[in-house]
C-alpha cells in the first residue's frame, strides 16, 4: 500500500491541530490585549466615580450600577417565565405538533438579531406602551432575548433527570406538581442555574437591544426610578470608542470598560463552569 | 374538601406554565405585528416630505419628477430642463431659505403673512425655475403647478442605490447599497469562517485526545461569551490599523475588518454546532471503517463527515444567521458608506448598522423612521428564514 | 505457512484498573472456526478485538503480554494498524452497513486501500457478494441503498464487505444475535462454507450455533479462559465443572 496514506493523515491532522490551537491563540490575544491596557486604568475611583471631562476623566460608576440594573430587570422577567415554560415543555407537553411548534418558536427566537429586539423594543414598549426609554423597557427588551437561553437550559436539565426517579415518586403516590417540585426540580436546579448564569453575561454585553429603548449617552446620577433611564457598559463602550467627544483622550476609560465587561463574561463563565462541574460529579455519584 | 383545593392549584399551576410557554411564541408574532406595523408604512410615504411642496410654472412641460430627478436637480447633477423631459434652459433652483434673495422683510410683511403672495409670483415670473417649500406658504390661488406626491414604490427601495434618508427635498431610500454590503461583509466572514470552523470542529471532535477537548470546548464558549462591542473595540483599535497598514490604505475601515471580525465571532457558533454533529455519527460505522483498514483520516472523509452532514449544514447557516445580524462590531470597523463594493478594502454599510445608527437620529414615525423598520422586517425575514431552514435540516439528537 | 493462524501468550487486558483479560494462552490454527462462548461481560469481545486492535479507539487500555497473528505481534511498534485489520476482518453484532449504496459498501475497502481500477474493483465486489450467498437477493439493486435491505441481508453485505479486503482472518462478534432464524440460518451456512479459506473466530450466546458451527470452542468466564477444546469435547465432556453447567444451562 501506499505510504502516502498515513504521511498525508500526519500532515492533515497536524495542520487541523495548528488551525484549532490558532483560535485559542486569538482569544488570548483578544483577553491579553485588553487586560494589558485596561489594567492599568482601573482603580477603586474609577469603579466609583462619574465620568467627568467630556467622559475623557472620571469613572463609570453609572455604566456598571445600569447594566446591574438591566441584568436584574431582564432576569426578574426572564427567569421565571422561562423556567414555567421549560417546566411545561418538558414535564407536561407531549410530543405532538403544539411542542414543535412552541419548540420552533424558541429557537427562531433565539435567532432573531439583536437589533431587531432594539427595533421591537422601541415599537411596542418604549412608544406603543409609552413606558419611554426606561429600565422597564430595556429590562423587558432584553428578557426577551435571554428567554430562549434559559428555556432551553430548563428543558434540558430537566430532561437529564432519570425517569425513574419520577416514576418512583409516582409510585409512592405523589402527584405530578409534588413530584416535579420536591424530586425533579431539586436534581435539575443546580443546571438550570447555569442558563441563568450564562443569560447574566449576555444580558450584560449586548448593546444593539437598549440603544432606543434605555441607554443613555451621557448621564452622571443614579437611577431613581425602573421608569428612568440609565447609562450601560457596553454602550458607554460604543460612544467612548466612537463617539465621545474626545476619542483619543478616552482611550484609556475605553479599555479600563471594556476589561469591567470582560471580567464580568469571565468571572460569570467561570461560575457557570463550575456548577456544572460538581453538578454532573453528583450525577456520577448517584 | 383538601382534595379538591389540591386539584384547583394543580390546575391553576398548568394554566401558569402553559401561559409561560406560550410567550416566546407570543414574541415572535408581536415582533412580526410591530416591524410590519411600523415598517410597511413606507411604501405608503412619500419621499418629499408630505409638508412640504415642489412647484414649477404652469407652462413648464414637466409635470412629475422622480425622487432620484429630484436629487439630481437639488444637487446640481442636473442642470437643464430637458434632462427630465423639459425644454432646453437651465434650471433655477429656490428653497424657502433662500427668500430673501429676492424680497426684503417689508414686502413679506412682520409676520411673513404675503409670503404665499411672493413666492407665487416669483414663481409665475420665473418659467424655469422649481421651488421648495411647506405647504403652509402655498398660496390659495397658485399660478404654479404643484408637482405630484410620489410614494416610494417597492423597487425604488429595493433596487435604489442611493440611501440619503435625510436629504431634502427628496429623501432617497435605495436600500440595495445596504443589502450588498450585508451580503459582502458576511460572505467575507463566511469565506474565513467555514473553512476554519469546520476544521477546528472535525480536529476537537475526532483528532484531538478527551483531555484535549475538554481545554477547548470552554474556550470557545468563552469565544461565545465576548460582547459584540468589546469585538468591535478590538476591531477597532488592533485589526482596522494593521489592515491599513498592510494594505497601505488612507482608512483601515473596511468590508475586510467587518468580515475578520465577523468570522472570530461566528467561529464559535459553527465549531460547536459542527462538533456535536460530528459527534454524532454511531461508533458502529466508524469501527466498520476501521476495521476495514481505512485510515483515521479516511474514515472522516468517507464516514463521518457524510453522516454528520445535515448538521454541519446546520452549523454554516447558523453562523451564516448570525454573521448577517450582528450589528454593533461591523457598526464600529466598516467604515459604514454606503457603496456599492467592489472590493474588500473599501468601507460598507450593512443594513444592521444602518439601523443602529440611523434610528436614533429618525423622528419618530417619519418616513425615514419607517425606512429603517423595513429594514428590519428584511433583516427578521432572513434570519428566520435560516432559522426555520435549520429546523428541518437538523436531524433530532437520538437518546 | 504459520502453525497457528492466531495465538496469545499470557495476555491481559485492562480498561484503566479494571482487568478485563486475564492471562490469556489460546491459539487457533488455519482454516477452523473457533467458537468463543461464556456469560454476558467476561470479555469475549475484548479478546476478539485484540487480534484487529480495535482496543486502541478505547482510552486507557492497557495490555501485557502477546498477542500473534501469523507469528506477526500484532501490538508491536513495525505493525501498521491499517495494514493489520486489512489481514483481520470484522463482522459486527448489529448489522452496520454504511449509508451508501450497496455496491459503495462492499467496494469501501478497495478504494480506502488505494485501489481505483473500476474493472478490478467491480469484479471484487461481485465476486464477494456472491460469497456470502447474496447475490441472488441483490443482483438487480446494486445503486440502491443498503439501508434498504432487511436486518439478515445487512449483515450479509457486512461480511461480503470484509471478504473484499481478502482477510485471511474473520472475526465475528454474534453474528446472528440480532436476527430471526432463517437469516441465521443462511448465515450459519455461510459462516460453515467460508471456513475453507478463512480462519474464524466468532462470538456466541447461542450454545446449539456454536455447537453446528465450530471446530473448537473456548469457554470464558470472568476474564479467564476457563477451558478451551474441541468443541464436540466441551459439549459433551467438559473437564471443568463450570463449562459444564454453562453448556448445559444450569449456569447462574
Ligand atoms: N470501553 C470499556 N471501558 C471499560 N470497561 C469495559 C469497556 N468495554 C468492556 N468493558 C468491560 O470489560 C468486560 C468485558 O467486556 P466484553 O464486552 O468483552 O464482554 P463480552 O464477553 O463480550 O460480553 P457480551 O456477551 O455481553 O457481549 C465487561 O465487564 C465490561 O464491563
Ligand atoms: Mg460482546
Amino acid at each position: 500500500m501506499k505510504p502516502g496514506k498515513r504521511l498525508s493523515q500526519f500532515i492533515v491532522f497536524n495542520l487541523f491541530g495548528l488551525i484549532s490551537y490558532l483560535i485559542v491563540v486569538i482569544l488570548f490575544i483578544i483577553l491579553g490585549f485588553i487586560f494589558i491596557r485596561g489594567f492599568s486604568v482601573i482603580s477603586w475611583s474609577f469603579l466609583s466615580a462619574m465620568p467627568a471631562e467630556g467622559m475623557t476623566g472620571g469613572g463609570i460608576l453609572p455604566a456598571i450600577i445600569g447594566t446591574g440594573c438591566l441584568v436584574v430587570g431582564s432576569i426578574l422577567f426572564a427567569f421565571p417565565v422561562g423556567v414555567l415554560s421549560g417546566i411545561y415543555m418538558n414535564e407536561y407537553l407531549k410530543e405532538n405538533w403544539f411542542k414543535k411548534f412552541i419548540r420552533m418558536m424558541t429557537n427562531n427566537l433565539a435567532g432573531i438579531p439583536s437589533i431587531v429586539f432594539g427595533l421591537f423594543g422601541m415599537a411596542l414598549f418604549v412608544n406603543q406602551l409609552k413606558f419611554g426609554d426606561s429600565i422597564l423597557a430595556g429590562s423587558l427588551t432584553l428578557g426577551l432575548m435571554v428567554l430562549p437561553v434559559i428555556i432551553r437550559t430548563t428543558e434540558e436539565s430537566l430532561k437529564a433527570v432519570d425517569t425513574s426517579l419520577r416514576e418512583g415518586s409516582y409510585a409512592l403516590g405523589a402527584s405530578k406538581l409534588y413530584t416535579i417540585r420536591r424530586v425533579v426540580l431539586p436534581i435539575a436546579f443546580p443546571n438550570i442555574i447555569t442558563g441563568l448564569i450564562l443569560s447574566v453575561s449576555r444580558v450584560s454585553g449586548e448593546t444593539a437591544p437598549i440603544l432606543f429603548t434605555v441607554a443613555a449617552y451621557f448621564l452622571p446620577k443614579l437611577p431613581s426610578g425602573i421608569f428612568d433611564q440609565v447609562m450601560a457598559l457596553p454602550y458607554h463602550l460604543y460612544v467612548l470608542t466612537t463617539s465621545g467627544t474626545n476619542i483619543e483622550e478616552s482611550r484609556p476609560m475605553a479599555y479600563g470598560t471594556a476589561l469591567v465587561l470582560i471580567v464580568i463574561v469571565l468571572i460569570v463563565n467561570m461560575i457557570a463552569n463550575a456548577i456544572r462541574r460538581s453538578y454532573r460529579k453528583k450525577l456520577k455519584l448517584r | 374538601m383538601k382534595r379538591r383545593m389540591r386539584k384547583i392549584l394543580e390546575k391553576i399551576t398548568e394554566g401558569i406554565l402553559f401561559s409561560s410557554s406560550t410567550v416566546t411564541s407570543l414574541a415572535v408574532l408581536l415582533i412580526i405585528l410591530f416591524l410590519f406595523r411600523e415598517g410597511l408604512g413606507i411604501f405608503t410615504s412619500t419621499s418629499v416630505d408630505r409638508n412640504n411642496v415642489l412647484a414649477v410654472h404652469s407652462l413648464n412641460p414637466v409635470n412629475e419628477l422622480t425622487t432620484q430627478q429630484i436629487g439630481g436637480i437639488f444637487n446640481r447633477d442636473i442642470l437643464y430642463w430637458d434632462e427630465v423631459g423639459g425644454t432646453h434652459d437651465s434650471i433655477i433652483l429656490f428653497t424657502i431659505n433662500e427668500i430673501g434673495n429676492y424680497y426684503n422683510e417689508e414686502e413679506l410683511g412682520t409676520d411673513f403673512e404675503f409670503l404665499p403672495q411672493k413666492i407665487d409670483e416669483l414663481i409665475s415670473h420665473q418659467p424655469n425655475m422649481i421651488a421648495y417649500f411647506p405647504n403652509l406658504y402655498l398660496a390659495g390661488n397658485f399660478h404654479g403647478k404643484v408637482l405630484p406626491h410620489n410614494k416610494i414604490g417597492i423597487s425604488e427601495f429595493f433596487a435604489g442605490k442611493s440611501w440619503y434618508p435625510t436629504s431634502e427635498p427628496a429623501a432617497q431610500f435605495g436600500i440595495l447599497t445596504l443589502i450588498l454590503g450585508t451580503l459582502w461583509v458576511t460572505l467575507g466572514a463566511i469565506l474565513i469562517a467555514l473553512p476554519i470552523g469546520l476544521v477546528t470542529a472535525i480536529y476537537i471532535g475526532e483528532v484531538a485526545h478527551p483531555r484535549m477537548r475538554s481545554f477547548f470546548k470552554p474556550l470557545i464558549e468563552l469565544l461565545a461569551g465576548i460582547p459584540s462591542v468589546v469585538y468591535g473595540f478590538f476591531g477597532l483599535v488592533i485589526i482596522v490599523p494593521m489592515i491599513q497598514k498592510t494594505f497601505n490604505l488612507a482608512v483601515g475601515e473596511t468590508a475586510l475588518a467587518g468580515s475578520i471580525v465577523l468570522a472570530i465571532m461566528a467561529l464559535p457558533v459553527i465549531i460547536t454546532i459542527a462538533e456535536d454533529a460530528i459527534r454524532t455519527t454511531p461508533v458502529s460505522l466508524r469501527e466498520a471503517s476501521l476495521a476495514l483498514g481505512a485510515s483515521h483520516w479516511q474514515t472522516i472523509i468517507r464516514v463521518i463527515l457524510p453522516y454528520s452532514r445535515s448538521g454541519i449544514i446546520a452549523a454554516f447557516i447558523l453562523g451564516i444567521g448570525r454573521a448577517i445580524g450582528e450589528t454593533m462590531a461591523v457598526l464600529m470597523v466598516t467604515g459604514n458608506a454606503a457603496m456599492i463594493p467592489t472590493t474588500f478594502l473599501e468601507p460598507v454599510r450593512t443594513i444592521p448598522a444602518t439601523i443602529a445608527a440611523e434610528l436614533g437620529e429618525a423622528p419618530y414615525g417619519g418616513t425615514h423612521f419607517k425606512a429603517l423598520f423595513a429594514l428590519g422586517i428584511i433583516l427578521f425575514i432572513i434570519t428566520f428564514a435560516f432559522n426555520t431552514m435549520v429546523e428541518f435540516i437538523r436531524p433530532r439528537k437520538s437518546k | 505457512m504459520p502453525e497457528y493462524k492466531v495465538e496469545t501468550q499470557n495476555f491481559n487486558l485492562f480498561y484503566g484498573d479494571f482487568q478485563a483479560l486475564k492471562d490469556i494462552n489460546f491459539h487457533a490454527e488455519p482454516n477452523t472456526i473457533t467458537a468463543f462462548i461464556g456469560p454476558s461481560g467476561c470479555g469475549k469481545s475484548t479478546l476478539l478485538r485484540v487480534f484487529n486492535r480495535m482496543n486502541d479507539l478505547i482510552d486507557g487500555v492497557k495490555v501485557t503480554g502477546k498477542a500473534f497473528i501469523d507469528n506477526m505481534e500484532v501490538n508491536d511498534r513495525s505493525i501498521r494498524v491499517d495494514e493489520l485489520r486489512k489481514q483481520v476482518g470484522m463482522v459486527f453484532q448489529k448489522p452496520n452497513p454504511f449509508p451508501k449504496s450497496i455496491f459503495e459498501n462492499v467496494a469501501f475497502g478497495l478504494r480506502v486501500n488505494g485501489i481505483s481500477d473500476r474493472h478490478f474493483i467491480e469484479e471484487r465486489v461481485v465476486e464477494s457478494i456472491r460469497k456470502a450467498a447474496l447475490w441472488d437477493e441483490v443482483k438487480d439493486k446494486l445503486k440502491k441503498s443498503a439501508m434498504e435491505l432487511s436486518g439478515g441481508q445487512q449483515q450479509r453485505l457486512c461480511i461480503a464487505r470484509t471478504l473484499a479486503v481478502e482477510p485471511s482472518l474473520i472475526l465475528m462478534d454474534e453474528p446472528a444475535s440480532a436476527l430471526d432464524p432463517i437469516s441465521t440460518g443462511k448465515i450459519e451456512d455461510l459462516i460453515f462454507e467460508l471456513k475453507k479459506s478463512y480462519t474464524i473466530i466468532i462470538v456466541t450466546h447461542n450454545m446449539q450455533q456454536a455447537g453446528r458451527v465450530s471446530d473448537y470452542t473456548a469457554f470464558f468466564y470472568l476474564g479467564a479462559l476457563i477451558e478451551w477444546d474441541k468443541t464436540i469435547k466441551i459439549f459433551t465432556n467438559p473437564t471443568n465443572i463450570q463449562t459444564q453447567h454453562y453448556v448445559t444451562g444450569k449456569f447462574g
